[in-house]
């Protein structure tokens, strides 16, 4: 009888697959990254690797003693008080509980602030709210502690902001206007961006996570990148960390350039060199999972981006592993066993210098 | 999900001495082996000591950089830090505003 292993769908389903079939869908998932980024495939010893990972009898699974690397976080205490039905638990706590206990009860290398909204825009009218948060919890936290919200473009077009919305325009043909609309949306989301962050790094934050960037595509990440350069510049000492929304920047604009490098389109190694550029310390590279395919494929696929922007970045890469990225299964609780194979194989194969 | 990322791959933060590898990172751009490297040179410990909770308990203690359960006397949050500043030759935004106000 043909030993089977138990695995993932990128949904989250246990699936049974013998190993030669967890072999062909390691290949499959590696050759389509490798076909989309223009980017080496996994070597024979990587897919060995990947298999030997996957097939590992126990439940959870770890790297080997000494490869370990510190974790950053996104969505901050929100996963504790939370309550909107998403990764929030809705337990009733104050943020700075949340970040203490992260500290001294789960081990986090480094912990973020954030409004329960989790974007910048609405940060604007509360921020001395924001602030005193800061302030309290730098006091009493020992572990690096950003202000982590999203960039989050899309709030600054109707019926939610000010500019008329790109999408809207484009129905009806009206390209140029689209692309006007999202340029000055840009322009504000970066005045909004380093205007908070001036308040927050005033009150003592460590520095910024700026998470799920180019969610509202190439635009949203050109307002991002010139945040970054902006504050890089004002503050040489401010932590600063790039996380992206996908695995490609989406060319909702189609012509936005930065250092003369056509955003639309760009993979995780070429956002590194940009990101890198603008004067982040982190990059946070991702890569999306298809929940129709099995964790197998989708690991191999997302190991195979991320250990080429790992390659290719000048400055540590800490590869998004949340719900739905980095290999990890597209549900609200992933299991324990797809979660830590996923964590060990981009510690051990991609080579990333953080999670 | 993060607490079985930071059990399977974490370096478990002041338990050990993850919060210091993340510090050089983000201070100096250190990839992961050198960031290692520097702190455990710091610490005078070996690299697979970083994440030993054994090892990191005492000398986390004997050099006054916090730990995760309450010690008397011993120096939390800002304190910490700036123990954590000296140790490391980096500079830490809230300790540098500390300073500030005290002045």
């Amino acid at each position: 009888m043909t030993t089977e292993y138990v695995l993932r769908m990128g949904d989250g389903k246990r699936i049974y697959l013998t190993k030669e079939k967890i072999l062909s869908e390691i290949e499959d998932g590696s050759a389509n990254a490798a076909d989309l980024g223009e980017i080496p495939d996994l070597s024979a010893d990587e897919i060995d690797k990947l298999a030997e990972i996957l097939m590992m009898p126990g439940k959870s699974v770890s790297v080997e003693q000494g490869m370990e690397v510190p974790v950053t976080h996104d969505i901050g205490t929100i996963r504790l008080d939370g309550d909107q039905g998403n990764s929030g638990v809705g337990i009733p706590s104050s943020r700075l509980v949340g970040c203490m206990t992260h500290e001294r009860a789960f081990g986090a290398d480094t912990m973020e602030l954030g409004h329960i909204d989790y974007s910048f825009k609405p940060v604007k009218p509360v921020v001395s709210n924001e602030c005193q948060a800061m302030e309290v919890c730098q006091q009493n936290m020992i572990i690096p502690l950003f202000y982590g919200a999203m960039p989050n473009m899309g709030l600054y077009y109707t019926p939610d902001g000010p500019f008329e919305n790109p999408g809207d325009l484009m129905k009806l043909f009206k390209i140029d206007k689209a692309r006007g609309s999202m340029e000055h949306a840009a322009e504000h989301l970066t005045r909004d961006m380093v205007w908070v962050m001036q308040k927050l790094f005033a009150s003592g934050a460590d520095g910024v996570n700026f998470d799920t960037t180019a969610a509202a595509g190439d635009a949203d990440m050109y307002g991002t990148l010139r945040a970054v350069e902006i504050l890089r510049t004002q503050f040489p000492d401010m932590y600063i960390e790039v996380g992206m929304a996908g695995e490609m920047v989406l060319g909702m604009h189609g012509e936005l350039e930065y250092d003369e490098v056509r955003l639309a389109g760009l993979w995780p190694h070429e956002q590194a060199l940009l990101v890198a550029k603008a004067g982040a310390n982190v990059f946070g590279p991702v890569c999306n999972t298809n929940t129709s395919k099995t964790s197998a494929w989708n690991l191999a696929r997302a190991v195979t981006f991320i250990r080429a922007a790992v390659e290719a970045s000048p400055i540590p890469c800490h590869v998004n592993m949340g719900m739905g990225v980095g290999g990890i299964p597209m549900l609200e609780t992933p299991p324990i066993d797809a979660v830590t194979r996923a964590s060990k194989a981009m510690v051990e194969i991609a080579g990333v210098d953080g999670i | 999900m993060p607490i079985s990322h930071i059990m399977a791959s974490g370096m478990t933060g002041i338990r050990a001495a993850g919060d210091l590898v993340a510090r050089m990172e983000f201070s100096k751009n250190m990839r992961i082996g050198e960031a290692k490297e520097y702190v455990a040179k710091k610490l005078g410990v070996d690299i697979m000591d970083l994440s030993d909770e054994h090892v990191m308990r005492e000398l986390r203690e004997e050099l006054d950089i916090g730990v995760i359960t309450s010690v008397p006397g011993a120096a939390k949050g800002i304190a910490a830090k700036m123990n954590i500043e000296k140790l490391l030759g980096v500079r830490i935004n809230s300790c540098k505003l500390f300073r500030e106000q005290f002045a």
